[in-house]
């Protein structure tokens, strides 16, 4: 029987709605566009054939083989069979910055102050890593 | 166990089809001449591998990862171990994708296998935001790093530390003791600061069972070593997770392995984008790969109520030890 002090708190609540939801949508989307890109309705930037002989190097010297963008830049490609499927794989590794950037407001509310700070370390070093800014060393 | 057998014989020929592709990549070098011949240098056993993939159609793939991820999936759940510390290893010894896209593909396998899972965690008060919060942050500033380091490293270097790494994993998983309530008998300073405590229902006695934590600095610390492991392979990190959140820092067991698959939701994030940014991610690897797993682990958990998890995990534990054996082997050149 669970009673007030087993229960969760309100933030860690409101985390795990945002994550239930986010993660479905995520998953709908990923399937759906894979469907997209394996029938062919969309065209891949890279054919198949090709993808195939080139899935074996490393990614770096894929994407140079390819002409592929880095980083963002992949969205101006995102009418593409291939390309369409990042949009459910970012908004799936996006969801963590929401569920933190969701909770601040109650951490604050409630006066939380180290986990105020941690919070807002967090989403910047996730933005940090989703920016594209740091890279692997170049070509 | 029937489908650790699948799997094996799978596996097997596999291994066989790569070098059977290897024999046939010089006759075939005209063919594929424009493509992996490039001006850009490939190893040869990324060059076979390429030859042994385009002999087979393209849609085999996607096809064949499904079905094994599906596997996966169900020894996953019956042998209590996250997918990703599966995928990165077999995937990654016996299939012909480089290793950078085998670990982009783990990341995101072991993400959202943690992102399913994470909200009922939550809602039950088993997950702790309290504990994941401060420990995520070290995680997964930790793994941004292992997954620069990890991309910048040559295939080789790669594959002989993930096997070293996957046998070091195998006998943790052998050897770690677990404790359901260990004894915390003083609350360290930091972990009183940060109030890493709590209260949850154990419905298996009946009772409420308050928490709190100790040794957390140098549980903290050890965490960036785990981050920075989970970036660099790709893995999930629940086999290092569960041990430090329950014997260093002495959360209940069923909190420290609850929030750490919670907690692998925020470090995987972290190394993902790294990945997805470095180009390192194939939506044809990775889409089949994670419904498999997700669909394997549902049927792992009806069948799991129906086996004997001990004799599974010995099994389980066989087979990383042979896939981590198999990397180890892979980047040594001595089974390419």
């Amino acid at each position: 029987m669970t009673n007030e002090k087993t229960k969760a708190t309100e933030e860690q609540l409101l985390y795990a709605k945002i994550l239930s939801y986010g993660t479905w949508i995520g998953l709908a989307t990923m399937v759906t566009t894979f469907f997209l890109y394996v029938t062919g309705i969309l065209a891949p930037v890279v054919p198949m054939d090709r993808l195939q002989t080139c899935w074996s190097m490393k990614a770096k010297d894929f994407m140079h083989e390819l002409g592929l963008p880095h980083g963002w830049n992949w969205v101006s490609l995102a009418g593409h069979g291939d390309y369409l499927n990042y949009v459910g794989i970012v908004f799936l590794s996006g969801l963590t910055v929401v569920c933190y950037l969701a909770i601040l407001p109650i951490l604050i509310r409630k006066k939380e102050t180290p986990y105020v700070i941690i919070a807002i370390l967090e989403v910047l070093v996730l933005v940090l890593a989703a920016s594209g800014i740091l890279k692997v060393g170049g070509h | 166990m029937p489908v650790t057998v699948f799997l094996l014989v799978m596996l097997a020929a596999f291994a066989a089809f790569g070098s059977e592709g290897a024999t046939a990549a010089a006759g075939a070098a005209g063919e594929h001449a424009g493509a992996a011949a490039s001006a850009i240098p490939v190893d040869p056993a990324a060059g076979a591998a390429a030859a042994a993939a385009s002999t087979t159609a393209w849609w085999v793939w996607p096809l064949v990862l499904f079905v094994v991820t599906f596997v996966m999936g169900i020894l996953a759940v019956l042998g209590g171990v996250g997918g990703g510390v599966l995928f990165v290893p077999i995937i990654g010894g016996f299939f012909p994708f480089h290793i950078d896209f085998v670990r982009g593909a783990g990341l995101l396998v072991a993400l959202a296998g943690s992102l399913a899972a994470g909200p009922g965690l939550l809602k039950r008060n088993l997950a702790s935001l309290r504990l994941a919060i401060p420990v995520a942050l070290i995680a997964s500033t930790a793994a941004i790093g292992g997954a620069l380091v990890g991309l910048a490293l040559p295939a080789n270097v790669v594959n002989t530390m993930l096997g070293s790494a996957i046998i070091l994993i195998v006998i943790i998983m052998g050897t770690a003791k677990k404790s359901d309530f260990p004894n915390v008998p003083r609350q360290d300073n930091l972990s009183k600061a940060l109030g890493i405590m709590g209260i949850y229902r154990e419905e298996s006695i009946g009772q409420d069972v308050e928490w709190h934590t100790h040794r957390t600095p140098g549980a903290l610390a050890t965490f960036v070593v785990i981050g920075f492991m989970a970036g660099m392979f790709g893995l999930g990190a629940g086999w290092a997770n569960v041990p430090v959140l329950n014997l260093m820092m002495g959360a209940p067991l069923k909190i420290s392995v609850a929030t750490s698959k919670f907690l692998l939701s925020i470090t995987d994030t972290s190394a993902a984008w790294i990945f997805i940014n470095g180009g390192a991610v194939l939506p044809l690897m990775v889409v089949p790969s994670l419904v498999g797993i997700m669909l394997g682990s549902l049927v792992g958990v009806k069948i799991l109520a129906k086996t004997k998890p001990k004799s599974i995990k010995w099994m389980v534990i066989g087979l990383l030890f042979f896939s981590g054996l198999r990397s180890l082997l892979k980047g040594l050149g001595i089974w390419p």
